[in-house]
């Protein structure tokens, strides 16, 4: 064999230059790379991103003569505004009613969120106990409902709790025989909390079994042999190793509650509309575009706050776990 | 000519040198096996024969000519990847059948190869089956077969046998021996397993952080290592820290601290000086031990005390403690006839071993 | 095994929780009467109204036009998305992908009107309905070939190429076969999200155009009559199936995906 070796190798040259082969790989690897990738990405930068980021600017500028926006550049006639400005987000906080809006769905989706919280968790454990065979059936039952139309389920709760359906009939019986006068359930902030928890109870129930179908059961026979009784097992055992699975729950549940208007709007009475029916009416009826930004822009505030407070909650849990 | 030829093959990944100037040469035919711990490079060297990794310096040669410019699907060279990598949507006979169908075969020549392969690995009733209805032992086979198929110049095994259970391994350890024979195709077999590559090979490069530390026949290996690295990777070792105080008639002396004076064969290749510092490299089964008073006759004999044993069926290692705390491995045969007694954890025994035994390498 | 047994209960009232309203529609769109209240007869005089209204079939048409476009659209972008992720790893795209999917549908809906209207200057219909339900139908594509990508043995494509596969046969032949049943539930699960889709319609029909959740959505509001029922109960039939033919082809990217 002989030692020849070739010149390549003495010289201190970059891969590619020695490489010519090397190099043609490469660029035909980027070639692809870019077909596969551009497509979608150009897609959503020109659908997504480039209209939230014009949602922003719209945030900072006047609202237009006749709804939408003013110009930015020259303004259609002398006086008329144009240009940017920070007067909607003065406007927000000038009075107190907006930020009690904020603050009151804040409060709906904390409730909604425990309240299926509380519901969730029994039919979690149940299914994450089922033997293997059962669970999928059972996972399945739990998604159905939400195959149906958001609409539906929320107009069926428009039927249970309207005043001539049977429930009235028989809540206000059974209040009538206490002496209490009768009371319509239905446009009030208990109607929109049924309509809230009903339609997001699947969205807790399914990261929660997911956590709890991991557990070791030993970990329970362990506590129960030191002395642990059920309630206690549950507690200290089950229930902080589930915590993972909860925070998951809770973000696909709190979430989409802030942003919600529909069920507000069918459901609620007129004092109980929420961010989601702010911003509506401010883009369809009032047409104040700019506030209506603002406001969007706000609740992306509050989401990405909330994302993060609960990425923090997982991180300090897991370190704890 | 030799069938591959890797040249002073180099492998960076930023500040790290996965192979490291590296030259092998494989003959046609040979069993040929990368053996070395994880990270020593013999995968990203096996890559790179594949075609998925290309050197950053050096050649890789297949019948004389450089690989460089060939893609991965154009080279006569296969692989039979550790995981497998049965194509889970294809039945058997279609996974055997690819690399045919790749070649442009026709269906007719197809289906006689395909049968002939399936023959060869004794699969023929399972050709009909998916991957996942097969063991391990049997999807092994499948993908033997399927890189063998086509008859490529050069078989690329990477760790195969890393998920079979013990007997399992063995039984296919005979498998690929028998195999590689009726078939004559060139394999290059990449293993940590040292027992594994002494059995299965011709010829074995011992690897370590991208060098070739040396490249010998099974027996020379382990017989004759070249550094502490292979005497300590092949088989088992007593290493102890020596030097040399003279050398003379075919002898060295060597000072062992914890020993004393030892006696050891000189090197065949000479160029050891007194004064030289290495290491004593001892087998354990070539230390006797017995109890005291019986090893007198051989030149290195030492006190000590049984410190522990390991019963493995077959043979015992002793664990033996010298005095000043020095710890030997002795090993035995529990067949010999008239056998040496068992020994307690305790008893005060002798070790010894021939004057003609035993190597010294420099580091 | 008494705790066993309020478990029991308690799972057992959760899901009649979960089921009892909707049975109430169902029930109620066979009524023989105006109003939901209470029951008087079996009739399938709501089911005649339903197929007799003008409105809503053009409003079925639309919603059925827009689902099959926009699901085989989000299919194709969502499928290269996912492939990409999966192999190239980029920075942006997952988060670009992903967000729409996560955040609360009123600000993409709210957006997208602002672009249309503002920047693009299009009337919005069909087409801006489309472009909006491709948008967020991507994300669901993406997560299930990803993952579906994610499960698989990798070597398994590098074993095609050193067999003798070019790329694009590597591709042709073992890559796509093996993502196929994903890509075939981000079809039928964009084409579901599509048809149900009420909030970002809601922002991006304008005018002249109705869907089917639109058009549920006047009824409630301006006349509710048991023809919301019978609608609602067909609806529900079709995505049932949907998504039940979906589950048989990709069962862990319904359990993982939430």
């Amino acid at each position: 064999m002989s030692d020849a070796r070739p010149a390549q190798v003495a010289a201190a040259a970059p891969r590619d230059a020695a490489r010519p082969f090397a190099a043609v790989q490469r660029t035909r690897r980027n070639v692809v790379k870019w077909i596969v990738t551009a497509p979608p990405f150009l897609f959503l930068l020109v659908f997504f991103l480039l209209p939230s980021l014009i949602m922003v600017l719209a945030s900072f500028r006047y609202p237009g003569e006749y709804g939408g926006l003013a110009p930015l550049g020259a303004a259609t006639h002398p006086g008329a505004d144009h240009g940017l400005t920070v007067e909607t987000y003065q406007f927000f906080f000038s009075s107190f009613i907006y930020t009690e809006i904020f603050i009151k769905s804040f409060i709906v989706a904390l409730a909604t969120t425990l309240i299926c919280l509380v519901m969730a968790y029994p039919l979690a454990i149940l299914i994450a106990r089922s033997p293997r065979r059962h669970r999928d059936l059972m996972v399945l039952l739990v998604i159905l409902p939400f195959a149906s139309n958001f609409l539906i389920r929320v107009y069926a709760w428009m039927i249970i709790l309207g005043p001539q359906s049977a429930f009235s009939h028989f809540v206000n019986s059974v209040l009538g025989v206490f002496g209490a006068g009768p009371v319509t359930m239905l446009f009030s902030p208990f109607a929109v909390l049924c309509g809230m928890v009903y339609v997001h109870l699947p969205f807790m129930v399914l990261p929660l079994y997911t956590n709890l179908e991991k557990h070791d059961p030993v970990l329970l026979d362990a506590a129960q042999d030191l002395g642990a009784g059920g309630w206690q097992r549950f507690w200290r055992v089950t229930f902080p190793l589930s915590l993972p699975g909860i925070f998951s729950g809770a973000a696909l549940v709190f979430i989409p509650v802030l942003g919600i208007f529909v069920i507000p709007d069918i459901l609620g009475g007129t004092r109980d509309i929420l961010i989601g029916n702010l911003i509506e009416n401010q883009f369809l009826t009032t047409r104040d575009w700019p506030f209506g930004s603002t406001l969007s822009i706000m609740l992306t505030l509050c989401v990405l706050a909330t994302a993060g407070f609960a990425a923090w909650l997982a991180r300090v849990g897991a370190r704890r776990a | 000519m030799a069938l591959l030829e890797i040249r002073d093959v180099t492998r960076r990944f930023s500040d790290f040198v996965a192979v490291d100037h590296v030259n092998i040469a494989i003959e046609a035919g040979e069993f040929f096996t990368l053996l070395g711990p994880s990270g020593c490079g013999k995968t990203t060297l096996l890559r790179m024969i594949a075609g998925f990794d290309l050197p950053d310096e050096g050649q890789i040669l297949l019948d004389g000519r450089d690989l460089a410019a060939t893609p991965p699907e154009k080279r006569p060279v296969h692989t039979v990847f550790q995981s497998y990598a049965l194509f889970p949507h294809m039945t058997v006979a279609q996974n055997i059948a690819f690399p045919l169908k790749m070649a442009g075969k026709s269906p007719a020549r197809i289906r006689d190869r395909v049968d002939e392969a399936l023959a060869d690995v004794r699969l023929s009733e399972k050709s009909g089956q998916y991957p996942h209805e097969l063991s391990g032992g049997q999807k092994q086979r499948v993908a033997l077969a399927r890189g063998l198929v086509n008859r490529p110049r050069l078989l690329l095994l990477d760790e195969p046998l890393g998920a079979l259970d013990a007997k399992l391994r063995e039984d296919m350890q005979l498998e690929l021996i028998e195999l590689q024979k009726e078939i004559g195709v060139t394999f290059v077999f990449v293993t940590h397993a040292q027992n594994e590559a002494l059995a299965l090979s011709h010829r074995i490069a011992v690897m370590n952080r991208g060098r070739v530390e040396q490249i010998d026949e099974p027996s020379k290996l382990y017989g004759f290592p070249k550094n502490r690295f292979v005497a300590d990777f092949i088989g088992k070792a007593n290493l102890f820290d020596a030097r040399v105080i003279d050398s003379a008639g075919g002898r060295l002396r060597l000072e062992v601290p914890g020993l004393g004076d030892v006696e050891a064969p000189a090197r065949a290749d000479g160029g050891v000086g007194a004064g030289d510092r290495g290491v004593l490299s001892l087998r354990p089964e070539q230390v006797r031990i017995a109890p005291p008073g019986h090893a007198e006759q051989l030149r290195n004999h030492f006190p000590g005390k049984v410190h522990d044993f390991l019963y493995i069926g077959d043979v015992t290692v002793y664990i033996v403690e010298l005095v000043n705390g020095t710890r030997v491995e002795a090993l035995l045969p529990n067949s010999a006839p008239g056998r040496a007694k068992f020994f307690e954890p305790g008893d005060p025994v002798e070790v010894a071993w021939r004057d003609d035994v035993g190597h010294f390498l420099h580091e | 095994m008494r705790r066993g047994l309020s478990l029991w209960i308690a799972a057992v009232l959760v899901y009649l929780f979960l089921y009892v309203p909707l049975l109430i529609v169902v029930v109620y769109s066979f009524n023989d009467s105006r109003l939901n209240a209470e029951w008087v007869g079996f009739t399938l005089h709501w089911y005649h109204v339903l197929f007799n209204d003008g409105d809503m079939l053009q409003a079925w048409a639309n919603s059925l036009i827009i689902a099959c476009t926009a699901s085989i659209v989000a299919t194709v972008l969502g499928t290269m998305a996912g492939i990409a992720m999966h192999r190239y790893r980029p920075k942006l795209l997952p988060f670009m992908v992903l967000t729409p999917v996560a955040m609360p549908s009123i600000l993409l809906g709210v957006s997208l009107l602002l672009f249309f209207i503002q920047v693009l200057n299009l009337t919005l219909g069909m087409l801006s309905i489309i472009i909006a339900h491709i948008t967020f139908c991507i994300g669901f594509v993406a997560i299930v070939v990803h993952a579906r990508l994610a499960g698989m043995d990798n070597s398994v494509f590098e074993a095609a190429r050193d067999l003798g596969a070019t790329p694009w046969r590597t591709f042709r032949l073992v890559t796509f076969p093996l993502i196929l049943p994903g890509v075939i539930a981000g079809l039928l699960m964009s084409f579901t999200m599509s048809i149900d889709d009420f909030v970002i319609t809601f922002f991006t029909a304008g005018v002249g155009v109705s869907t089917l959740p639109l058009q549920i959505y006047s009824m409630i509001k301006i006349a509710v009559t048991p023809e919301v029922n019978a609608v609602s109960t067909l609806l529900m039939l079709i995505t049932l199936t949907l998504i039940v033919v979906a589950s048989r082809f990709a069962p862990d990217a319904l359990r993982g995906k939430a």
